[in-house]
């Protein structure tokens, strides 16, 4: 015999032995059930936060972990160690592929330029408790705080120093200042790292401020080239200069060389005239006369008074041809 | 007499059920008798009221909140148009003067949108443009934080933080900056090679100099060499010319004829000289 129940469609049977048993092991199968609902398990990278009619009681760690069932305690296991990430000034939308977001990434700097920053931000939770019941909206918050951060630290510095050397800095204080936000609102957030991507001038300008990166390498360019001519002729003309020295030199020592020799000549000759000078002088003049006169074209003239030059052009012309 | 006691144990369990309530970490609750409002319980746990109808809650939420205002273009001191992007954190810190004043949520972030909106212009007013954009913004951010949670207050509500998310130019002046921005790079550009001219120039000048003075120098010392060599032999011909004048003055002068007379050279001898004296007789 079984009591037949129809719930909707279907049509079932509750055997009369369970019927005999009562209400007694019913509800008590229930209560086993409702207290099994307590039974949770909090991850390795979760931490457990345990209210007890609402008000916060305790943290559980890792593993297999037991409250009380509803309505008397409740847990929410949030994810203490993962790092989160928050893309400001573009979006990851596929692998190695980005898109910028230009009203998030384009900034004013402190001396009224624009800027074109992308930024990474990476948080994650140090104060579950805080986390889990102070504020609304955990990745909104540290959006918008991290935008207003960087912002304010960007307006803080002018453009030069954003789009070089300042940027360390402009990322030190992004982080400092995003913390401190958070920390008012009592997030329980810690703000990891904060990298500032890419700070380029807009694509508006871009190409002025390549060429002043051109004109830069253009001047060094330019002084490398004089300084080529430089190193080019200061060493050909300090060689000439030697070349001027050394030929300077051998003229002295040459000029020098040339009378002591003219002088040894003239010594020896010397020597030999004051032998018997009159012989000598004969016989140097003679030797002389004859190997000049050897060369030269000869007219011999009887008289002196002939030596009238005018009579002497024919001649010379005669003699001139007849060589 | 069964149905009767059942009915009595519903009844009952509902008075129980309707009086115990349990305040969340992240809620606040105003108790109201007959609509009025009676208490206000902001620490969480359990709690007892009386049960419905006589008394009931309204559950307020008792964390921070955020507000996006939607960005407004706002007029700074020196009369120059900021497209301002900001948003607030505020929290119901007075639930009792929430619920009399603003009721729920979206009629609290109307008025928090015009408190915050007017004291920002009003602010913003009285700062020039790069006041805004640089040191003072922080200050601004705070004194704006200060005076909306003053205005506020009278709605139960506790401006946190109002933050400026973004403060841009209207399109036409950002194109007037891209103009200047390109301005003056290209007069960074122009000074980088006019000043690679100068240095190549003066680096070539120099060079210049250089070479002739060293030129010079070398010629200086040549000619001082060459003159040691003249000086040097005019002592050594002196010295040893001193000895017989007169037979250098024959000599040199036999020399000299040597030089002098060539194959060019026509010589008219008179017959009646000494070296022909033999030959004419």
């Amino acid at each position: 015999m079984a009591r037949r129940i129809i719930i909707g469609d279907q049509e079932v049977n509750i055997p009369d032995k369970i019927l005999k048993l009562g209400l007694i092991p019913l509800l008590l199968i229930g209560l086993v059930l409702w207290l099994l609902t307590g039974v949770y398990i909090v991850g390795p990278d979760e931490v457990g936060v345990v209210q007890t009619f609402g008000k916060y009681t305790r943290q559980a760690q890792s593993g297999l972990n037991y409250h009380f069932p509803f309505p008397f305690e409740k847990v929410q296991t949030p994810k203490v160690t993962e790092v989160k990430r928050i893309e400001i000034g573009f979006r990851t939308v596929g692998k190695n592929q980005w898109r910028t977001v230009s009203q998030e990434s384009l900034m004013l700097t402190g001396d009224e330029n624009i800027v074109d920053a992308e930024m990474i931000v990476q948080y994650k939770i140090k104060d579950p408790v805080a986390y889990s019941f102070n504020f609304v909206k955990p990745e909104l918050t540290v959006r918008e705080a991290s935008e207003a951060s960087l912002r304010t630290v960007i307006g803080r510095h002018n453009i030069d120093e954003a789009l070089t050397a300042g940027k360390f800095m402009i990322q030190e204080e992004t982080k400092s200042l995003l913390q401190s936000v958070l920390d008012k609102y009592s997030t329980g957030i810690l703000v990891v790292a904060v990298q500032l991507q890419d700070v380029s001038p807009p694509k508006e300008v871009i190409a002025a401020f390549k060429d002043v990166a051109s004109a830069k390498e253009d001047k060094n360019r330019m002084i490398n080239q004089a300084q080529g001519y430089r190193n080019d002729v200061i060493p050909k003309a300090r060689g000439e200069a030697q070349a001027q020295l050394r030929e300077a030199e051998g003229f002295k020592e040459a000029r020098i060389s040339r009378a002591q020799g003219d002088v040894s000549k003239f010594n020896a000759m010397l020597k030999e005239y004051r032998k018997s000078k009159d012989v000598t002088k004969t016989r140097l003049y003679l030797e002389t006369v004859e190997e000049v006169l050897a060369k030269a074209d000869k007219i011999v003239v009887p008289d002196a008074e002939d030596s009238n030059v005018l009579n002497l052009l024919n001649l010379q012309t005669k003699g001139g041809n007849s060589q | 007499m069964k149905r009767l006691l059942f009915s009595l144990v519903v009844i009952a369990m509902l008075f129980i059920l309707t009086s115990v309530y349990i305040v969340d970490e992240r809620e606040q609750v105003v108790v109201l008798q007959f609509g009025k409002p009676v208490k206000t319980v902001t620490t969480p746990g359990i709690n007892v009221k009386l049960p419905f109808p006589f008394q009931e809650l309204r559950t307020f939420d008792d964390r921070l909140l955020e507000y996006d205002s939607p960005p407004e273009e706002i007029l700074s001191k020196d009369k120059k148009s900021l497209i301002i992007d900001n948003y607030v954190r505020w929290r119901i810190n007075d639930p009792l003067t929430f619920l009399k004043t603003v009721q729920a949520i979206p009629t609290a972030l109307s008025r928090l949108d015009d408190i915050v909106y007017s004291e920002l212009r009003r602010e913003l007013g009285t700062h020039d443009m790069v006041e805004i954009i640089t040191e003072n913004r922080e200050l601004i951010m705070d004194k704006v934080t200060k005076e909306s949670k003053t205005a506020t207050s009278e709605y139960g509500i506790d401006v946190v933080d109002v933050r400026i998310k973004r403060v841009d130019l209207p399109k036409e002046n950002e194109e007037s900056i891209y103009a200047r921005m390109d301005a003056e790079r290209k007069r960074q550009a122009n000074k980088f090679r006019s000043e690679g001219e100068e240095e190549a120039q003066k680096i070539r000048a120099s060079t210049d100099k250089d070479k002739t003075i060293i030129l010079a120098d070398a010629y200086k010392n040549a000619q001082g060499i060459r003159g040691e060599g003249e000086a040097k032999a005019l002592e050594i011909y002196a010295k040893s010319y001193d000895a017989d004048p007169e037979f250098y003055e024959f000599v040199r002068t036999l020399d000299a004829y040597k030089n002098i007379i060539d194959e060019k050279t026509t010589l008219v001898l008179p017959a009646k000289s000494k070296l022909f004296e033999l030959l004419m007789d």
